[in-house]
């Protein structure tokens, strides 16, 4: 295979990419100029959907398929996209919005174009004030250069795009929560189905795709689906930004071909760990994702190798946490995140989240019993599974992995009757 | 309504097919004027987009930066997911409610500080990080945010939380 030669985060932190002449020079609305004139909309979607692009904001569900779901009904269609970006440890959308916003908007205009959605509404998280302006100012210059509105670059295609910014509240990320909360409500998940594709926005046939998703599209026009599939597995192939933070010499956004293993990442990639510390758990998908541990560091970052080994590549939000972690402490921020994140429509996800919450954080405060201990080890079952939205699903994963992998720790705090980190921060692993 | 939020309203309503989907931007409009959600805005809102001042009460209720009640000049808000807490953000929690004497979620008696624990801002590899009135701070050690505090106690910002 050839070298691999990153694509989505070529030129950040070396050129002012916001800058859309320089976006320009560098090859920039090349891909856009091809699609328009060159590819009917039908080629595009053959395109997309031969490359195996899967989406890169948590699901990982092949794009080319979602755009063909769309029913030929003569309805308008709406594209968002999901720049809601909030999974704890993922930060690679928020990168793109500041660093790269004209590869959004190119990826956008081309998929508009390709699924012939005339209306798209860019979501921008309420916290992402800095990057709302930046895409702000971006969209203005697109727009004063022809790339938005009527007869898009002579080509007869029309597109308008609304700006949106969120106002607060992870849950918005799903995506029919994401259509509730454009649409001036409560940013509460819809049952599915009807999906989208048919009942969507307004209860338009809609698409919603995540930022990195688009930013991959333009790259393929002008590579070819052979190109990005040759990268990595063929099944969840191309380059992915993973996000990498907590205990490593050098967090941040890394962009890899898919499949290299976690120990690459952690070592070649980020730098490893810090001088004298030992590996505890990674959270290889953002905070939904169970932990992988030291022995599980030979498996593929990419969707197939990550669930095969009963977690995920989610957003790519890469967690690193050396022997100083407290995993309860750690399992109690999570299980707090979601709690306080869960739009309480489910019972189990909101009652759920709030009793696992009080247990870890009795654990924690040294006030944990026993049965504490054996409740969450069972919990799983009855949360997991049951709720119209992935939340409730990812309040257990990671708990339930370290529990499994450290249960002597957990009952430590119980014996102990506090945390055995608190007065004795020095851990050493198994 | 003041004829200038009539107008901004006109303009949101105008943006979108639908007119309750300008009521968020409409009330992140007035809470940038008023410095939280009033009984007012959300009286305007109603009026606005057509549903009951319950309903927009109950929308503006599910997200975390409308405001219902008045805060400070200054909106601190200290990350405290996973990644900050893995270095040093419950370090940081306790260093900046002790320098401000408030607890998560308090505004200061003068009405000038709001601090606030939040969920995580998307800036992990720059932790522990925080926001001050929207605006990022990386990498904030217990002396970065003293010497940040100085300067916030001797600002007067226009807008608190602005809605652009």
């Amino acid at each position: 295979m050839a070298a691999f030669e990153p694509v989505l985060t070529k030129g950040i932190g070396e050129l002012d990419l916001a800058d859309i002449d320089v976006y320009k020079q560098h090859g920039g609305f090349s891909a856009l100029e091809k699609a328009l004139k060159e590819m009917t909309p039908e080629a595009i979607v053959g395109e997309v959907s031969a490359s195996n692009l899967r989406g890169r904001g948590g699901a990982g569900f092949p794009t080319g398929k979602k755009w063909s779901f769309l029913p030929k009904d003569g309805r308008p269609r709406y594209l968002v996209c999901n720049c809601d970006e909030a999974e704890p440890g993922t930060f690679k959308d928020h990168m793109l919005l500041r660093l790269t916003p004209f590869a959004i908007i190119e990826g956008l205009i081309i998929s508009a174009y390709a699924i012939n959605a005339s209306h798209v509404v860019m979501y921008i998280r309420g916290e992402f004030l800095e990057g709302y302006r930046i895409f702000k100012r971006a969209l203005a210059a697109a727009s004063a250069a022809g790339y938005l509105g009527k007869d898009i670059m002579g080509s007869g295609f029309t597109m308008e795009l609304i700006l949106h910014r969120g106002a607060g509240a992870y849950i918005c990320g799903e995506e029919t929560a994401m259509l509730e909360s454009i649409e001036g409500k409560r940013g509460e998940p819809r049952l599915k189905p009807p999906f989208p594709a048919n009942a969507g926005l307004y209860g338009m046939p809609t698409v919603v795709n995540n930022v990195e998703t688009l930013c991959c599209v333009p790259h393929i026009i002008n590579r070819g689906a052979g190109w990005f599939s040759a990268i990595g597995p063929p099944k969840c192939p191309g380059p992915k930004i993973i996000s990498v933070s907590g205990n490593v010499a050098n967090p941040g956004n890394y962009e890899i071909p898919m499949g290299i293993s976690a120990r690459e990442l952690l070592e070649e990639y980020a730098g490893g760990l810090l001088p004298g510390r030992r590996l505890k758990a990674i959270q290889p998908g953002g905070g939904s994702s169970a932990a992988i541990f030291e022995e599980d560091l030979n498996v593929g970052i990419d969707f197939d190798s990550l669930a095969a080994k009963k977690t995920m590549l989610g957003s790519g939000g890469f967690v690193v946490m050396d022997d100083r972690t407290c995993l309860v402490r750690a399992s109690q921020t999570l299980v707090r995140f979601f709690e306080h994140e869960s739009c309480g429509q489910c019972t189990p996800c909101r009652e759920g989240g709030q009793w696992v919450a009080r247990m870890v954080g009795r654990l924690e405060a040294g006030e944990g019993s026993v049965n504490d201990l054996r409740v969450l080890g069972v919990i799983n079952n009855t949360i997991t599974g049951t709720n119209l939205c992935p939340l409730g699903d990812s309040i257990m994963p990671f708990l339930s992995s370290v529990l499994r992998r450290f249960p002597e720790e957990f009952a430590a705090h119980v014996q102990q009757a506090g945390c055995p980190f608190q007065k004795a921060p020095e851990f050493s692993a198994a | 309504m003041t004829p200038e939020r009539e107008r901004r309203g006109a303009q949101l309503v105008a943006k979108y097919p639908n007119a309750q989907s300008a009521l968020i931007p409409f009330l992140q409009a007035c809470q940038e004027e008023d410095g939280y959600v009033s009984g007012d805005a959300i009286r305007d809102a109603a009026e606005l987009t057509g549903i009951t001042p319950a309903e927009v009460e109950s929308i503006a209720s599910f997200y975390s930066l409308l405001f219902k009640e008045p805060v400070g000049k200054h909106v601190i808000q200290v990350c405290r997911t996973l990644s900050c807490m893995l270095r040093g953000a419950d370090e940081l929690r306790d260093h900046a409610r002790m320098r401000l004497g408030l607890a998560n979620g308090e505004t200061s008696a003068d009405g000038r500080f709001t601090y606030e624990e939040v969920e995580c801002l998307a800036a992990c590899d720059r932790a522990p990080c925080l926001q001050h009135n929207l605006e990022f701070h990386y990498d904030v050690t217990p002396e970065d945010f003293d010497r940040q505090l100085e300067r916030w106690r001797a600002e007067e910002p226009a807008v608190t939380m602005p809605a652009e």
